[in-house]
């Protein structure tokens, strides 16, 4: 299984296994890392599940579309930054295998 | 004991003898008289995407379970939001426009300039002044006497948080309190504040004429960040016509205090109605931040939202048309036994207690909804630094609206015996300043 690192806000690292085709915010959620709500479930409706994908990682694992409803969600957000994704909207796949993504102060 | 649902409250017998397409949730008194629990208990189990064609807000749809709820939010392409946000439509040639009842590009423009006020950083920094304010008001509470929650504490906290978010003058800031209440009175309720929409409008218009004042002086001085001044420097807002700021103003003064106060009065009567939930608290103050989450989901000041359809299309099974009317029932969805487990009780350490309804999904979703989570967060730990008990007399008095969720008033009595600060938990609040 690919494992995902998820940092905090303050610092702290969780490493862990991710099944293939679960999303990013499943997995901090399956797992108790703290950090992520995702008030809404996953349909990618409240932007509490913000995460800032790595640099390294940000060919693979994407920006959110233009005028999606993800780019609109975030836009919303006083802390979005280019490297900004809603974590329900990033599936998990062998080529993430590694990935590290980063909390803000807070989700909102 | 007091306060479960009125003694008349229509059964579920009762209501499953009526004609299904005669059910209308659309009617005020439901809500005043919080007996609008068996209507939507039907509806979700037989009819969950309802037509209801024949109110006095003309025919609608209403939309009753948390998943229907969610696909219309989440669809603004369609089920849009485009100059009316509630099932009734405003009065012809007295409109006013906000940006909650606009759609994209517009909403997103005006929206950006007041989120920053309740943006992570900024609550942190406002975290110590509203736990004084709160620890203050709570000290001044009457011991073993009967007094108003609403009026003293839940009023009393939000108008004080309201005043702040405009860096309205402070003595004056009852005012903020009348407007609020009018901007949501219905005016064919007898306790309203205004009983015809002209009138109701000629009030909003010396409402807006105050506030513009204020608005006028600060596009003057440097930007700061009240509401007020984001408004006044902003390239989205400055130039708004007046009808536009008064439609803005008022979103904004019934946003940023309406329903906070009445989840702050609705908190209280849940736990008195759930002894063993109290009991929790008690025992475990640490369950606070769920608990608040619990609370909104439990009281849904929003009682709906409602969109139009601006092109035909499918849900739940029914063929909305364009044009139609569609209501989203947040009270309803928020007691789907499918979207939440065991909705009807009150559990202050439900699991997941954020997925809730009651503070809209999609690009509509309340601006503040951390913010009120905040204030009440540092209500129920000041609250239990201080009253271990806090006994609830009588029963509430609700507002005439099936919109705002809204009480009026509720008796309650502070023991003097379990007054004592010696009970508590945690550390003691901060020491006092003045404002």
């Amino acid at each position: 299984m690919p494992k995902i690192t998820y940092i905090e806000y303050g610092g702290r690292k969780h490493e862990v296994e991710v099944p293939l085709g679960r999303s990013v915010m499943r997995g901090a959620i399956d797992n108790d890392i703290p950090g992520i709500d995702a008030d809404c479930g996953g349909e990618c409706a409240c932007a509490t599940c913000h995460v800032y994908v790595d640099e390294s990682w940000l060919a693979t694992a994407g920006t959110p579309v233009p005028g999606s409803q993800e780019a609109s969600m975030l836009s919303f957000s006083a802390l979005t930054q280019p490297n900004s994704r809603l974590s329900c909207q990033i599936k998990v796949g062998e080529a993430l295998d590694g990935l590290i993504v980063r909390m803000p102060e807070g989700q909102h | 004991m007091m306060m479960t649902a009125a003694l008349d409250a229509p059964t579920e017998l009762d209501v499953g003898n009526l004609v299904l397409d005669d059910i209308d949730v659309s009617d005020p008194q439901l809500y005043q008289d919080d007996t609008w629990h068996a209507y939507f208990a039907r509806l979700r189990r037989e009819d969950p995407v309802h037509y209801c064609r024949q109110s006095q807000y003309g025919p609608y749809w209403s939309v009753t379970k948390y998943r229907d709820i969610m696909q219309v939010e989440i669809n603004h392409q369609v089920y849009s939001s485009d100059g009316a946000i509630s099932i009734l439509d405003p009065p012809k040639g007295l409109e006013r426009q906000s940006f909650i009842a606009m759609d994209p590009p517009k909403h997103d423009e005006q929206r950006l300039v007041v989120s920053p006020a309740v943006a992570p950083d900024n609550l942190a920094k406002m975290e110590s002044l509203i736990r004084q304010r709160t620890g203050r008001v709570l000290d001044g509470l009457p011991r073993n006497e009967t007094f108003d929650w609403v009026d003293r504490v839940s009023i009393e906290l939000t108008t004080m948080m309201l005043a702040t978010l405009f860096a309205y003058p402070w003595d004056d800031r009852r005012q903020l309190t009348y407007w609020s209440d009018l901007v949501i009175a219905n005016v064919d309720a007898p306790d309203s504040p205004v009983h015809s929409e002209e009138e109701k409008f000629v009030e909003l218009t010396k409402m807006t004429e105050a506030l513009r004042k204020l608005f006028y002086e600060r596009a003057q001085l440097p930007p700061k960040f009240d509401l007020l001044s984001m408004l006044a420097h902003s390239n989205a807002t400055r130039d708004m016509p007046f009808r536009e700021l008064m439609g803005n103003l008022s979103l904004l003064i019934v946003g940023g205090n309406d329903t906070t106060r009445n989840s702050m009065t609705g908190g209280l009567m849940a736990l008195s109605q759930h002894p063993r939930e109290y009991q929790k608290l008690r025992d475990d103050p640490s369950l606070i931040p769920g608990m608040v989450s619990e609370i909104i989901r439990y009281v849904t000041p929003v009682i709906h939202m409602r969109r139009t359809a601006l092109k035909d299309a499918e849900l739940g099974g029914k063929q909305i048309k364009k044009g139609d009317k569609v209501v989203m029932w947040y009270v309803s969805g928020n007691r789907d036994p499918e979207g939440i487990e065991d909705p009807d009780n009150f559990i202050i350490d439900r699991p997941r207690p954020r997925q809730h309804l009651s503070f809209g999904f999609g690009i509509h979703r309340c601006v503040g909804n951390r913010l009120a989570e905040l204030q009440l967060r540092i209500l129920w730990e000041e609250i239990m630094q201080r009253y271990p008990v806090i006994e609830v007399l009588g029963p509430a008095r609700r507002v005439y609206s099936n919109f705002i969720h809204g009480i009026r008033s509720l008796p309650v009595r502070i023991p003097a015996s379990v007054s004592a600060r010696s009970v508590t938990h945690g550390p003691t609040p901060p020491p006092r300043t003045a404002d």
